[in-house]
């Protein structure tokens, strides 16, 4: 049992009396209160609890606490800047209506939030490359595809 | 012959529970017959409208008043001397739209801007609600005319305050957006403004109210983003599984992977030393798969220590009489059985006589498995046992069902119980049994504290409530001239253990009525059952979805066989356009039929030849009162990949009441199909399911997406669901293209066990 720092969303936060081998899900939603990040399956095959590690998606089920302590982690309630100004992605899956029943959403986001980073530009190769992780049981993929695109011709997620 | 034969008997029916068919929606009834609307000023002045609905959505009397003029949170309708807008979501969301587009229908009857309204999911409460749940594609019939009617009087009680004031007829006033405007001088007063006066006015008669016509909608038929959507991508606590309350503790209840088997013994005081677990303790429950299983709870600080304790947990289970129950024996027994007579038949015309005289006879026995809902959300519930009272907090479609479980199980007044509604990651049919709030409530009993159960996801999958499995053995005959004369099906199905006589398990059903080939003159239906222990339950379209595609598969075969084109076969078994039975909507229209199907062929190319290597595949069902006519188009590469490259998807559901829900369903419903029949199967080996994440159990990834297409035949039938009728017909669709582009007829599912991929 140990006390870890860790940095999420841009605050320090920290966690007593943890296991370090507890997966980083866990942590987020048990310990510090981040709900949004989803637990689905536990083994890293179905997406949902996706996070930005150290700027990279990660499954967040999968990846022990203590193997996050020293990096930047970003979750879905701070993908946004603000509440107001929300992530173009975020703007997109509302216009676009992409979620059903939700709740593989925030992992979604987060996948393709990484994914515009690296390619602002993304082709239907470098979407389902990106995104063949993350499961939508209700069947979103074909909003997602065209949300993503349209962020990217609106000049991306700067 | 039986005169039903081919029109839909509601029970016993395939596809819906039960409780949801007792109250059979009637046929179009513009004005519901009893309405009564009781009155009270919204806290702080303002109208509110309390619309009382009983059974079957009839409009019941409703006290409401809290004595202090006061603020009724059951009511659809609040309308605050601010001018806001607030308008109750009945059902269960789990997906389909409902906390949107029921709103939409009352808002837009109200006449009010969508924008400027506030959407709040509303309490369960029979009394004022009616029936709240999400199953069977059922929430657009039952509640189209008494939310349209909740928010018409409304607006006429508006209009009538408003002529008041101005001192002239009611007819010389419009609505618009939230305003009523005199059409002589143009000039508008708010609602905001009206309300305070509206709400003492004597309720106005029913017979006055006036439902807009179609071509006024302003809201309706729009495409119209779900309501929640901000707080879904901003990742707000929606869901059961993200409840937090002040004191909570963590529980996973073990079940025996065998079902229904007892606790034995288990390593209780080990487990409880573990670090985080607060208690542990074994559960007898009442057996009951919808209920509580036999079982040991433990308790933990936190999730994770809770799953990880589970690992530790050692039970030693109870024998049971089932451990020998496999998916392979139900297959050799049904190979077996449907040589011999059915127990059950219906016939219709002369089945034999048309064997003896037929040119040509087809048979083919068909396979299908039994599926797990596989929910992204697992199955939670939290529960609060506090002063004789059970507060649940229950990712649920049916959650009026829950007080008379926790009545029965642990004895607790149904009036103590109350069931909070949540949105849900994913319904499909499987949070109509509500075993995880039984087990939740069970616990939560035991300690003062409040307790959410979290189920792993290979519990979830390990104890679900399974899409049954069946066998279809099929016999056709063809005259000379090539005519389909005779159709016989022994339909091998399954029975619960201990159901005596056999009855069909849910989704296990079908009558000759299924087949939706009415113009064939000789028909045998028969039926046989084995006994079953493994769980089953509602799913999406359960019944609709697996005959559908035996049915569809077998036209094309039959077609193949006469060496006619499947689209004109397809058309001449349907006959005539005609209602198989006036005025009765669970009944096939073949006329309705035959037009989807039509669009369809036209959308599709049909008739168009088809590049070298490519198959197309063409199926139509009718379910839950919608009519689908769906065409894939497909590739197969030499190693049997297929690439679906295209689906064409035509519907009726008489009008769309949100162009984006509404599409969504569709879409979603394409994929869920193309979901199952890729690789999902659920086996049985002595007598445990095998399969347990979604390694096993694959679903459709972003890559396998085709594009899909939907075209619409807007009718002038009253509006019905979504949630359903798109997935039954794209099954057979594709098997059927995988025939034209290669030869070879998949008659198991899913296709993977015919050697080819998606």
């Amino acid at each position: 049992m140990t006390r870890l720092s860790l940095q999420v969303n841009g605050e320090n936060r920290f966690v007593e009396n943890i296991d370090p081998s507890t997966p980083l899900l866990w942590v987020l939603r048990d310990h510090l209160g981040l709900v949004g990040t989803k637990y689905g399956c536990g083994k890293g095959l179905c997406g949902s609890c996706t996070v930005h590690v150290g700027g990279k998606a990660m499954r967040s089920c999968s990846l022990p606490v203590s193997s996050a302590a020293d990096q930047e982690i970003t979750t879905i309630e701070g993908l946004a800047k603000s509440n107001e100004e929300l992530h173009p992605l975020q703007d997109a899956w509302i216009e676009q209506d992409v979620p059903q029943c939700g709740y593989c959403q925030a992992g979604q986001l987060m996948s393709a939030a990484a994914l515009l980073k690296e390619k602002p530009k993304p082709n239907n190769t470098d979407i389902d490359a990106a995104m063949s992780g993350n499961i939508c049981r209700c069947g979103t993929y074909q909003r997602i595809r065209k949300a993503i695109h349209s962020v990217a011709e609106k000049g991306g997620v700067a | 012959m039986k005169n039903d034969f081919d029109v839909f008997d509601p029970i016993p029916d395939v596809d819906l529970p039960s409780f949801l068919i007792e109250k059979e929606d009637r046929t179009f009834d513009p004005m519901p017959r009893r309405r009564f609307l009781k009155m009270a000023g919204v806290a702080g002045g303002g109208l509110a409208l309390a619309f009382a609905f009983g059974n079957g959505e009839r409009p019941e009397p409703l006290a409401v008043s809290d004595g202090s003029g006061g603020f009724s949170p059951n009511a659809y309708i609040k309308i605050g001397n601010d001018g806001n807008v607030t308008i109750a979501a009945k059902n269960p969301e789990v997906g389909q739209g409902v906390k949107t587009f029921l709103p939409m229908i009352v808002a837009e009857e109200l006449d009010v801007a969508w924008g400027s309204v506030t959407v709040e999911q509303s309490e369960i409460d029979g009394d004022r609600f009616g029936r709240q749940s999400a199953g069977g594609s059922q929430s657009t019939p039952r509640n189209w005319d008494p939310l349209r009617m909740a928010g018409a009087t409304a607006r006429a009680m508006l209009v009538a305050i408003a002529a008041k004031q101005w001192g002239v007829s009611k007819k010389q006033c419009n609505t618009s957006e939230g305003f009523v405007i005199n059409s002589q001088d143009g000039s508008r007063l708010s609602y905001g403004e009206l309300a305070d006066a509206a709400a003492k006015l004597p309720l106005p008669d029913e017979k006055s109210i006036q439902l807009k016509e179609r071509s006024e909608y302003k809201i309706l038929g729009k495409w119209i983003p779900g309501v929640d959507n901000h707080a879904i991508v901003t990742g707000q606590p929606l869901f059961g599984y993200d409840q937090v309350l002040p004191g909570m503790v963590y529980a996973v209840y073990v079940k025996c992977p065998i079902f229904g088997a007892k606790v034995k013994s288990a390593n209780l005081e080990k487990v409880k030393a573990l670090p985080g677990v607060i208690d542990a303790f074994s559960l007898e429950g009442d057996g009951s798969a919808e209920s509580l299983m036999p079982g040991v709870a433990i308790l933990a600080e936190s999730t994770y220590e809770a799953f990880q304790a589970e690992k530790q947990l050692v039970v030693e289970w109870g024998s049971s009489e089932f451990d020998q129950e496999s998916w392979g024996g139900f297959s050799t027994e049904a190979a077996k059985l449907a040589k011999e007579p059915a127990a059950q038949s219906d016939e219709k015309g002369d089945f034999s006589g048309a064997q003896e005289s037929a040119s040509k006879t087809i048979e083919a026995f068909y396979t299908y498995p039994f599926l797990s809902h596989a929910n992204m959300e697992p199955q939670n519930c939290t529960a609060w046992f506090k002063e004789g009272k059970m507060e649940v907090w229950a990712p649920t479609q049916n959650p009026q069902r829950i007080a008379a479980l926790l009545s029965g199980l642990l004895k607790i007044e149904e009036s103590s119980v109350v069931v909070n509604q949540l949105r849900i990651g994913g319904g499909f049919g499987r949070r109509l049994m509500n075993d995880f709030a039984a087990e939740a409530c069970a616990i939560a009993h035991r300690i003062d504290k409040p307790v959410k159960l979290v189920w792993t996801r290979e519990a979830d999958m390990a104890h679900d409530l399974y899409r049954v499995g069946g066998f279809h053995q099929m016999t056709g005959t063809l005259d000379d001239s090539g005519k389909w004369t005779g159709l016989k099906d022994h339909f091998i199905t399954f029975s619960q253990k201990d159901q005596r006589p056999a009855k069909p398990v849910k989704g296990g059903n079908a009558s000759g009525a299924s087949m939706q080939l009415p113009a064939i003159p000789n028909v045998s239906f028969g039926k046989t059952f084995l006994p079953l222990n493994t769980p089953t339950g509602w799913w999406r379209a359960p019944g609709s979805c697996s005959l559908a595609w035996v049915f569809q598969s077998f036209v094309h075969e039959m077609a193949v066989a006469a060496g006619r084109d499947h689209f004109d076969f397809l058309l001449e078994q349907l006959g005539e356009p005609r209602w198989l039975e006036e005025g009765n909507r669970r009944s096939l229209n073949t006329a309705r039929a035959i037009d989807v199907i039509k669009l369809a062929a036209e959308k599709s190319d049909w008739s168009k030849p088809i590049p070298e290597g490519r198959g197309r595949g063409l199926s139509f069902y009718f379910s839950h009162l919608g009519y689908f006519a769906e065409v894939a188009e497909l590739t197969v590469s030499e190693t049997n990949h297929v690439t679906i490259d295209r689906v064409v998807v035509v519907g009726d559901v008489g009008m769309l009441l949100n162009k984006s829900g509404g599409e969504n369903q569709v879409e979603g419903s394409v994929v869920d199909a193309i979901s199952t029949l890729a690789g999902q199967e659920i086996t049985v080996e002595n007598g445990a399911v095998q399969q347990s994440n979604f390694h096993d159990y694959p679903l459709l990834r972003m890559a396998s997406q085709p594009p899909i297409e939907i075209h619409w035949i807007e009718t002038d039938n009253s509006p019905t669901g979504l949630g359903e009728p798109a997935f039954p017909p794209l099954t057979a669709a594709v098997t059927n293209a995988i025939f034209d582009a290669t030869g070879k007829r998949i008659r198991t599912m899913p296709i993977s066990k015919e050697g080819f991929t998606i």
